[in-house]
């Protein structure tokens, strides 16, 4: 049963996580991702699931953590400052092969920021969400709908991974109406069997133990050289991208999330004016689409990244095309968006032989 | 022959890392033959800490989970609401408990979380090497505070239970040691009491145990038990602080 409702990003994400099969919900209010809890608490309750309202993003993540560990299927959801709490929970769970979402619609840093739409935590999303060697699936959708599908993904991935997933949204996304359709199962999607994890053995096998900590360093880095392999293998298997119009693009503009759609803008209406301009828009950020923009860097003559940050992407945008062609970047921070106009004034600088 | 003193089937069957005279054995005995008693540990998820039981996941024969440092009664709150029929329970010492997861414990009782905790209070961070500890006594000598806990800088003690039986979500709060036969057979008391009020879903269940560290308070293991009867059972008073089954205080506590 499908049907096509108007809806906010935020609560059609939350929406999509119920379909998903996700009924164990542990949050802490903060804008502009607070519509994803009030959503929970309003559903989740009537379906047997669980709402809770943590003291803290600490205790929040942990309790995503348990429930993980437990074998459910759950998320936590949160902006830019609780995801700096949420951290510690992260690490732990990367470290103990606890799959769980984790929503970040992020909004302007550090600090306290502001709570206006940003794409500043793309460094920590995609670097380092947690101390220690480690990875979580990053996915940046750009349009409502796309939330909404990626949702499902991101669980299933992580469930099939034993990875940590992250959705990272921005207040755009969040606060944006759009039309949706969101899949419904019928009887409820029907969700992996976890034999490892811990929610009592019933006397029918060995204790479970879910557990972080190795004493000795072989140990350690034997583990961690297996969760590696789980890495590449993802990164064969499961790197999305959009490409629009690069395949003559002189400019390819590099953009995720929100920003990608202003970009696309921006690449339409340089083509009306004739420039061959291009977007390539990573879907997901952590594995990060390599291959495919280092194809592109053999035709295109120069790249423009655009976030809605100081240009945190830009490194990752050099490095996948071994920096064989010039990357330029523009963008606003603190809460500002850029517009089409001023995307597509760069594009035409830059297409005119301008850095 | 007749079998009269065997390892509780929910311990496994490995030498533990605590110090030769430390308590922490006798708690987990006991944890564990509550388990057996009450025929729970095939539905039990036990949450170790971080401190000395870090390593409690290889000890206990149940399902378990290494939470990080403080956060055992959230990751408690996770596998509870996952799993509704499970029996969970978190084993915590007092620099877990009490200082870095003072919210998530107060928070779990406040909301009635229906686990049991055992909290092990030895009045000293164990497994860092023997640091002050929010439970450490007025003037006692750690490594980080030398010349004594001096108030006037460090500040009081916290008395977990006094504290968290004000709450209307805790179920049952109880302070016991384990120092002397009578006392531990009264801790066993205490903790199958627990497991069984949270298998009646009656609530937050929390026993504290006064527990030796005879090697960062630098005496012998008879002395630390000594020890502990002279400061830790006059500053932290033992005994029945919350009971919504109301048994009388008398039968648990050797105050
Ligand atoms: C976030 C974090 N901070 C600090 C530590 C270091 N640490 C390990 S055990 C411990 C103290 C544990 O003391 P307590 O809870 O009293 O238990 P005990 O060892 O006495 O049984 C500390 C501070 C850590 N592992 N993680
Ligand atoms: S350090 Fe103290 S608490 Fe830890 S095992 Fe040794 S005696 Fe026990």
């Amino acid at each position: 049963m499908e049907e096509r409702i108007l809806m906010k990003g935020n609560e059609a994400l939350a929406e999509a996580a119920i379909q998903a099969g996700c009924i164990r919900f542990f949050g802490y209010p903060i804008t502009p991702q607070t519509e994803v809890a009030a959503y929970m608490s309003k559903r989740l309750p009537k379906i047997g699931g669980t709402y809770l309202q943590a003291e803290s993003e600490v205790a929040a993540v942990n309790m995503l953590q348990g429930a993980g560990a437990a074998g459910a299927r759950a998320m936590t959801s949160s902006s830019s400052p609780g995801i700096s709490l949420k951290t510690e929970g992260i690490s732990y769970m990367a470290g103990a092969d606890i799959p769980g979402l984790i929503i970040n619609v992020q909004r302007g840093g550090p600090g306290l920021g502001g709570i206006q739409p940003s794409q500043a935590d793309y460094w920590q999303a995609t670097k380092a969400p947690g101390h220690g060697d480690l990875h979580i699936i990053v996915f940046a959708p750009s349009s409502v709908q796309e939330m909404v599908d990626l949702v499902e993904n991101a669980f299933d991935l992580s469930d099939e991974y034993r990875i940590p997933a992250m959705i990272l949204a921005d207040g755009l996304l969040g606060q944006m109406m759009e039309p949706v359709t969101i899949k419904k199962s019928e009887g409820g999607k029907k969700l992996p069997e976890k034999k490892w994890a811990a929610k009592g053995h019933g006397h029918k096998r060995a204790h479970n133990i879910i557990n972080s900590l190795y004493l000795k360093a072989a140990d350690l880095e034997r583990v961690i050289n297996e969760r590696f392999e789980r890495y590449k293998e993802l990164e064969v298997k499961h790197t999305r991208c959009e490409r629009y119009m690069t395949d003559d693009a002189d400019v390819v503009v590099v953009a995720y999330g929100a920003t990608g759609r202003i970009a696309k803008a921006a690449v339409k209406a340089a083509r009306e004016q004739g420039v061959k301009a291009g977007l390539f828009r990573p879907i997901t950020l952590w594995p990060f689409p390599k291959q495919d923009l280092k194809d592109i860097a053999k035709s295109a003559k120069a790249f423009l990244t655009v976030e809605m940050s100081m240009g945190q992407m830009v490194d990752d945008v050099k490095l996948a095309i071994d920096c064989k062609r010039p990357v330029d970047f523009f963008g606003h921070t603190g809460g500002i968006v850029p517009t089409p106009q001023e995307v597509l004034d760069k594009i035409l600088k830059l297409a005119g032989g301008e850095r | 022959m007749a079998v009269v003193f065997k390892r509780p089937h929910a311990l496994t069957n490995v030498p533990t890392h605590y110090c030769p005279g430390c308590t922490h054995g006798i708690i987990h005995r006991l944890v564990a033959e509550a388990l057996d008693e009450l025929d729970l540990e095939g539905r039990t998820v036990g949450i170790a800490p971080v401190g000395c039981a870090v390593m409690a996941y290889d000890y206990f024969n149940c399902d378990m989970i290494e939470a990080p440092h403080g956060r055992a009664p959230a990751i408690a709150t996770g596998v509870k609401r996952s799993v509704p029929d499970s029996i969970v329970f978190t084993y915590q010492g007092d620099g877990d408990l009490a200082a870095i997861g003072t919210a998530e414990t107060v928070h779990a009782a406040a909301r009635g979380e229906n686990i049991t905790i055992i909290f092990v209070n030895n009045a000293i961070y164990g497994m860092t090497g023997g640091q002050m500890a929010p439970t450490t006594l007025p003037n006692q000598v750690t490594q980080t505070s030398p010349f004594g806990r001096d108030i006037s800088q460090a500040g009081f003690p916290i008395k977990v239970c006094e504290m968290l039986s004000t709450l209307e979500g805790s179920s049952y709060i109880a302070r016991v040691s384990v120092d002397c036969v009578r006392n531990v057979n009264i801790a066993k008391k205490a903790i199958k009491k627990a497991f069984e009020i949270q298998s009646q879903g009656r609530g937050f269940t929390l026993i504290e145990v006064l527990s030796t560290c005879p090697t960062n308070w630098g005496v012998s293991p008879k002395d630390a038990l000594q020890w502990l009867r002279d400061n830790l059972i006059p500053y932290y008073p033992l005994g029945v602080y919350k009971d919504v089954t109301e048994v009388k205080k008398e039968e648990l506590c050797d105050g």
